[in-house]
């Protein structure tokens, strides 16, 4: 008798819980969809969500901070110095800008989205936006090009900034032959009175021999080894040299992107 | 309708060709606009909305587009299927299910073939549809397919039964396998309906042959044949482009004869509801299709609110609760006529 009221239990439940789950998906048949439409209809951005970046180039001083804190390495920023006579204006927080940043990119094929970059900024130019959709059918597309500066423009400043320097190096090293001479002169007066420099002088061959004899093998290791470091380090500057040069073909495409 | 093709066609070959692409000319559009009901319904019960571009008002060129892509799509055959079988499979399987329309009055003016066993015919050619299954299976060489196929033979002999069973008890009410004979049985307001006459064990027959015919459609909570959990597609996993088209057209199609089976049976096929109010020969083809298609609805509502029976609980519901159920109402319901 038990098996038997279980078994039309099991009937009676059964016709129950397909009633029950049906009063359920007609319900939601008449409750409205939870989905967002999203070409036309778009779910609001959190306020603090971290997008794509966007640089106010008129507050960038072109310090690289953000450029030092990428972990993906994904901001080049390149700058030159400004003359002199150049007045470049203030940033909004009442800095004064001193360099042209003739090149400030921005590979967003490489960013992660951190937003490491943005705290070190000490302009605060550097922020990121409420825009997601940039997407791209070139990856070279996503390298934005931040600058104001043409690469006309960029050239020259990097020109007249090389110029600048030459001219500076070109008066220190006139100063310096100066500075040199008047020391010589001094040091002319000084051996007139006290000639103890000839004594130093048989000292050297000696030490120059003994590095020709016998660490002549070990030393070669050592300057390759040297030339490997370096040639790492050499090797992140060349990738560094070469975005530029990536960035200036799509620089048409992107410009208009950027802003 | 047939009378008025035969006037002016005879007897001959042109007359059965054309009253036999008639109802072709309803499966088409009605597949296709179930296909997007099944979407769309699917899609809301579940807080989603479903295609909403195609075509532009929400989504409504969805189906037309599938069978767009479908009809493009590459004919595979695997290399080691067996060919001839594999080809056949999906033509029987639609043959089956197309078949069953001949015997259904889709109006009192018009039935394919005025047969007096209608319903039997109806029962045992769209056992077909198994048979095509099974073939497809076969052919396919493949163990998804396979298992799905034998899946569908062993619910064949669980369903069979107690949808013939229930059918049987309408027929010892109507006293009469001609369709057309078992509506006109229920004319008049919709209290004459077969599911709400010896009330209340017709509306139980009317269950368990509903039941039945969900078993019989392949679709859930009974689409064990073609699990796409367990058996990725069942026993259609291989078939692509216009022949898997087929076995969906099919399973549409199958819905359909079941619920106009349903209607026919058990709520007064081409009668109005309403007495002699909106009846004749059109109004009848609107009332029978109507009445389908909230049946159909009842069959997607269904799908999406139930889950898979394992196997066995198939069997259990079919032999255990089912074909008792249905015995026992047979026997009350034929009392009830004799003893009338």
């Amino acid at each position: 008798m038990n098996s038997v009221n279980r078994y039309f239990s099991n009937i009676g439940k059964g016709f129950w819980t397909v009633m029950v789950g049906m009063k359920v998906t007609m319900r939601h048949l008449f409750t409205p969809a939870v989905t967002v439409q999203y070409p036309d209809a778009r779910m609001a951005i959190p306020e603090r969500g971290r997008n794509r970046l966007y640089v106010n180039m008129d507050d960038c001083i072109g310090c690289n901070q953000c450029g030092m804190a990428c972990p993906v390495d994904c901001i080049t920023i390149e700058t030159a110095k400004s003359l002199p006579t150049e007045d470049l204006g203030t940033t909004s927080t009442g800095q004064k800008k001193r360099l042209w940043v003739t090149q400030f990119d921005i590979d967003f094929a490489k960013c992660c989205y951190c937003g490491l970059c943005v705290p070190p900024c000490p302009t605060e130019c550097i922020y990121m936006t409420d825009v997601y959709e940039f997407s791209e059918y070139n990856r070279n597309n996503l390298i934005y090009n931040f600058t104001t500066l043409t690469a006309e423009e960029a050239a020259a400043k990097t020109q007249q900034a090389r110029e600048a320097e030459k001219e500076a190096a070109a008066k220190k090293a006139a100063a310096a032959a100066a500075a040199a001479a008047q020391k010589a002169a001094q040091a002319a007066k000084a051996v007139a009175s006290t000639p103890p420099a000839p004594a130093i002088q048989p000292a050297s061959p000696v030490a120059a021999a003994n590095s020709k004899s016998e660490p002549a093998k070990t030393t070669r290791p050592g300057a390759q080894e040297d030339s490997g470091n370096s040639a790492v380090s050499s090797e992140q500057s060349v990738s560094a040299i070469e975005k530029p040069a990536e960035a200036a073909v799509n620089k048409d495409n992107t410009k208009d992107s950027a802003n | 309708m047939h009378n008025f093709i035969t006037y002016y066609l005879g007897t001959g070959f042109w007359t059965s060709l054309l009253s036999s692409i008639l109802p072709l000319i309803w499966i088409f559009p009605y597949a296709l606009v179930a296909m997007w009901i099944e979407l769309k319904v699917s899609a809301h019960m579940q807080d989603r909305l479903g295609p909403m571009r195609t075509g532009g008002w929400h989504g409504w060129a969805q189906p037309l587009a599938d069978v767009a892509k479908l009809m493009q799509k590459e004919d595979i055959i695997p290399v080691a299927a067996d060919k001839a079988l594999y080809v056949l499979a999906p033509v029987l399987v639609f043959i089956g299910s197309y078949a069953a329309y001949a015997a259904i009055p889709f109006s009192p003016a018009y039935i394919g073939a005025n047969i007096n066993l209608g319903i039997f015919y109806i029962i045992a050619v769209s056992a077909i549809v198994v048979l095509g299954i099974l073939m497809a299976g076969w052919a396919s060489n493949n163990k998804w397919s396979l298992l799905g196929a034998m899946r569908t033979a062993a619910q064949l002999v669980s369903y069979e039964i107690p949808s013939s069973l229930a059918v049987l008890a309408v027929i010892m009410v109507a006293g009469s396998m001609n369709l057309n004979d078992i509506c006109a049985a229920q004319s008049g307001w919709f209290w004459n309906w077969f599911a709400f006459g010896r009330f209340p064990f017709l509306f139980i027959t009317f269950v368990i042959y509903f039941i039945a015919s969900l078993a019989e459609t392949n679709r859930a909570p009974f689409d064990i044949p073609e699990a796409e959990s367990e058996l990725v597609a069942g026993y259609h996993t291989e078939y692509s482009g216009m022949r898997f088209a087929f076995f969906y057209l099919a399973e549409y199609a199958n819905m359909f004869t079941v619920s106009a089976v349903a209607t026919l049976l058990f709520f007064g096929g081409w009668n109005s509801p309403f007495g002699a109010f909106m009846s004749g020969p059109v109004w009848g083809l609107f009332w029978l299709l109507s009445k389908a298609m909230v049946l159909i609805f009842v069959q997607i509502w269904l799908r999406w609110t139930l889950p898979r029976f394992r196997v066995d609980q198939l069997m259990y519901l079919s032999w255990k609760v089912l074909t008792p159920f249905a015995l026992a109402n047979i026997f009350i319901v034929g009392l009830w006529t004799v003893l009338k």
